[in-house]
């Protein structure tokens, strides 16, 4: 009875699970490996000594009225940086959409596209694939090179890469929708635009806005981390504050960073409930 | 006037002054001069350094920032379990038992940690963990344990009640509820954001480097610096082929599965 009752406790999978577990251990020891992965540098007197003070320093946090008056301005041009850089990217989006959507194509009514058109909006896609492809942050550290130090770099990495990201999304919205309106404007003449206007627009308004809201809410946040390679805004002063070691100034900023992300982040919300 | 024009108005008005308060050097940018010397950066690119031996070091450098991302998504997954747990209120767990008093200030902290992008977190882990791959690895840990813990809080909150229901009708305790009724019916689910977020920690783990935390983008950074735009542009193709191979393998496994 009593070897019954102990065979039916025994997870009859334990070898299973032993076997998993040794082989994760032996695939976790190269990642650790490769990483450099030792934590326990971080708990070494001298590394623990830095820490503690910089984190002692973040409290209280800095709110000196100029140094107060200097994040506010820098808050205001890292929304400035999103807001500019989105608005280059919608008009960089918005020719290559018209562009590149297949909804648009005339020769693709009679059945399939004629293979001018077709290359025109392939290489229009990879286009996109490419600007979209490459981090902001490498884009920011390039242009940084070329127009020196400063928001307009952050502005054109903005630009660049979520210009290449709206093209393609606004590209496949349109195409998800109901194709029949478009569809029967053009078969009746009217032109690629008015289709676009008459037909594709009503229908899909919401969505594209919705989604150029969302990137917007995006854009805050990568604006702040452009700024960590000299782009200007919230995140060089953060970059500087840090390298001096200095907590009280870098909790401050880590503070109106959280706030303006929540904010970004209900206004983004609400504004998306509104449009629908 | 009306809501719409509204709205527009205080768009308009929002992009105008961002445009006239950001002092833009369009005339810097599209002058001769920058025009010649955008030509000249780019020329510099060619030809790309591809001598084995520097070829080798990218290798590795792309190795380093795959092992970044890898490690740090299975920590945030481990760690975002083990605060999912009490951030999320377990079927009848509601008003009859009282509020759970852990919930609110872990979903806080799970906000913070996830609203601090992760070379944010990188700079910062710099001072105590030093230049090199270990503080990105805990700076995409960090950042990640908050997107993961709130997603997989949010996914224990919102299974089937019955199974937990049940086992605590038989009196067990919340955690062997949570072992038993709640995490086989949302696995497939946390596995499928844990391996959403590592292709995202691949993206960021490329640039991370960028401040000096180890992988290509510390190598990228290391070579730019030093003006060597051969080399510097055999870590970029590095880093694109490393995201387009990302892309087309998380593009492949959704056919598949989807």
């Amino acid at each position: 009875m009593s070897a019954a009752g102990s065979a039916a406790l025994r997870d009859p999978a334990w070898l299973g699970r032993l076997f998993w577990l040794c082989a994760g251990l032996a695939l976790l020891w190269p990642l650790g490996l490769a990483t450099e992965f030792r934590p326990w540098v971080l708990l070494e007197p001298d590394s623990l000594r830095v820490s503690a003070r910089f984190l002692g320093d973040f409290f209280p946090p800095s709110l000196q009225p100029d140094f107060l008056l200097l994040v506010a301005r820098e808050t205001w041009r890292t929304v400035a940086m999103a807001t500019a850089g989105i608005t280059l990217a919608l008009l960089l989006a918005i020719p290559l959409t018209l562009l590149s959507t297949r909804v648009l194509s005339i020769s693709a009514l009679s059945g399939r596209m004629a293979a001018g058109p077709f290359w025109v909006r392939q290489l229009l896609r990879w286009l996109m694939i490419v600007l979209r492809s490459v981090p902001e942050l490498v884009w920011a550290l390039v242009f940084v090179r070329v127009v020196g130090l400063g928001p307009t770099a952050g502005v054109l990495a903005i630009a660049l890469t979520y210009g290449g990201m709206l093209g393609k999304v606004y590209g496949e919205i349109l195409e998800s929708g109901d194709g029949q309106v478009g569809e029967a404007l053009l078969r009746n003449g009217s032109s690629r635009l008015q289709t676009f206007f008459y037909a594709l627009l009503p229908q899909n308004a919401a969505e594209l806005c919705s989604y150029t809201v969302y990137r917007w809410e995006c854009a805050i946040r990568s604006s702040v981390v452009l700024g960590f390679v000299g782009a200007g805004g919230l995140g060089q002063q953060l970059d500087g504050s840090m390298k001096m070691f200095n907590g009280a100034e870098v909790s401050t900023m880590l503070l109106v960073f959280m706030a303006l992300v929540a904010l970004a982040d209900r206004t983004s919300a609400w504004l998306r409930r509104v449009l629908q | 006037m009306s809501r719409g024009k509204r709205f527009l108005v205080g768009l308009a008005l929002l992009v105008l002054a961002s445009f006239w308060s950001l002092d833009l050097q369009w005339a810097q940018f599209f002058s001769l001069d920058a025009a010649r010397s955008m030509g000249r950066f780019l020329g510099e690119f060619f030809p790309p350094d591809l001598s084995p031996a520097f070829v080798r070091k990218v290798g590795w450098g792309a190795l380093e920032t795959l092992a970044m991302s890898a490690l740090g998504t299975l920590i945030a997954a481990a760690v975002g379990l083990l605060l999912a747990w009490p951030a999320s209120r377990l079927p009848g767990d509601g008003r009859s038992i009282g509020p759970f008093t852990g919930r609110m200030p872990l979903r806080l902290l799970l906000n913070a940690l996830r609203s601090v992008p992760e070379l944010v977190w990188a700079a910062l882990l710099l001072i105590s963990a030093g230049l090199g791959p270990l503080a990105g690895t805990l700076a995409l840990a960090v950042h990640t344990t908050g997107v993961l813990g709130r997603l997989f809080a949010d996914a224990l909150e919102n299974i089937d009640p019955g199974p937990s229901l049940a086992l605590r009708a038989q009196g067990l305790g919340k955690g062997r509820v949570l072992l038993y009724a709640g995490l086989p019916q949302v696995l497939p689910q946390l596995l499928s954001y844990t391996l959403y977020r590592w292709e995202n920690n691949i993206r960021a783990a490329a640039v991370l480097g960028v401040v000096g935390a180890g992988g290509l983008g510390q190598l990228l950074a290391f070579h730019m610096g030093l003006f060597q735009m051969g080399k510097t542009a055999t870590v970029l193709g590095a880093m694109l082929l490393l995201v387009a191979l990302v892309d087309a393998l998380s593009y492949w496994c959704r056919r598949r599965m989807g």
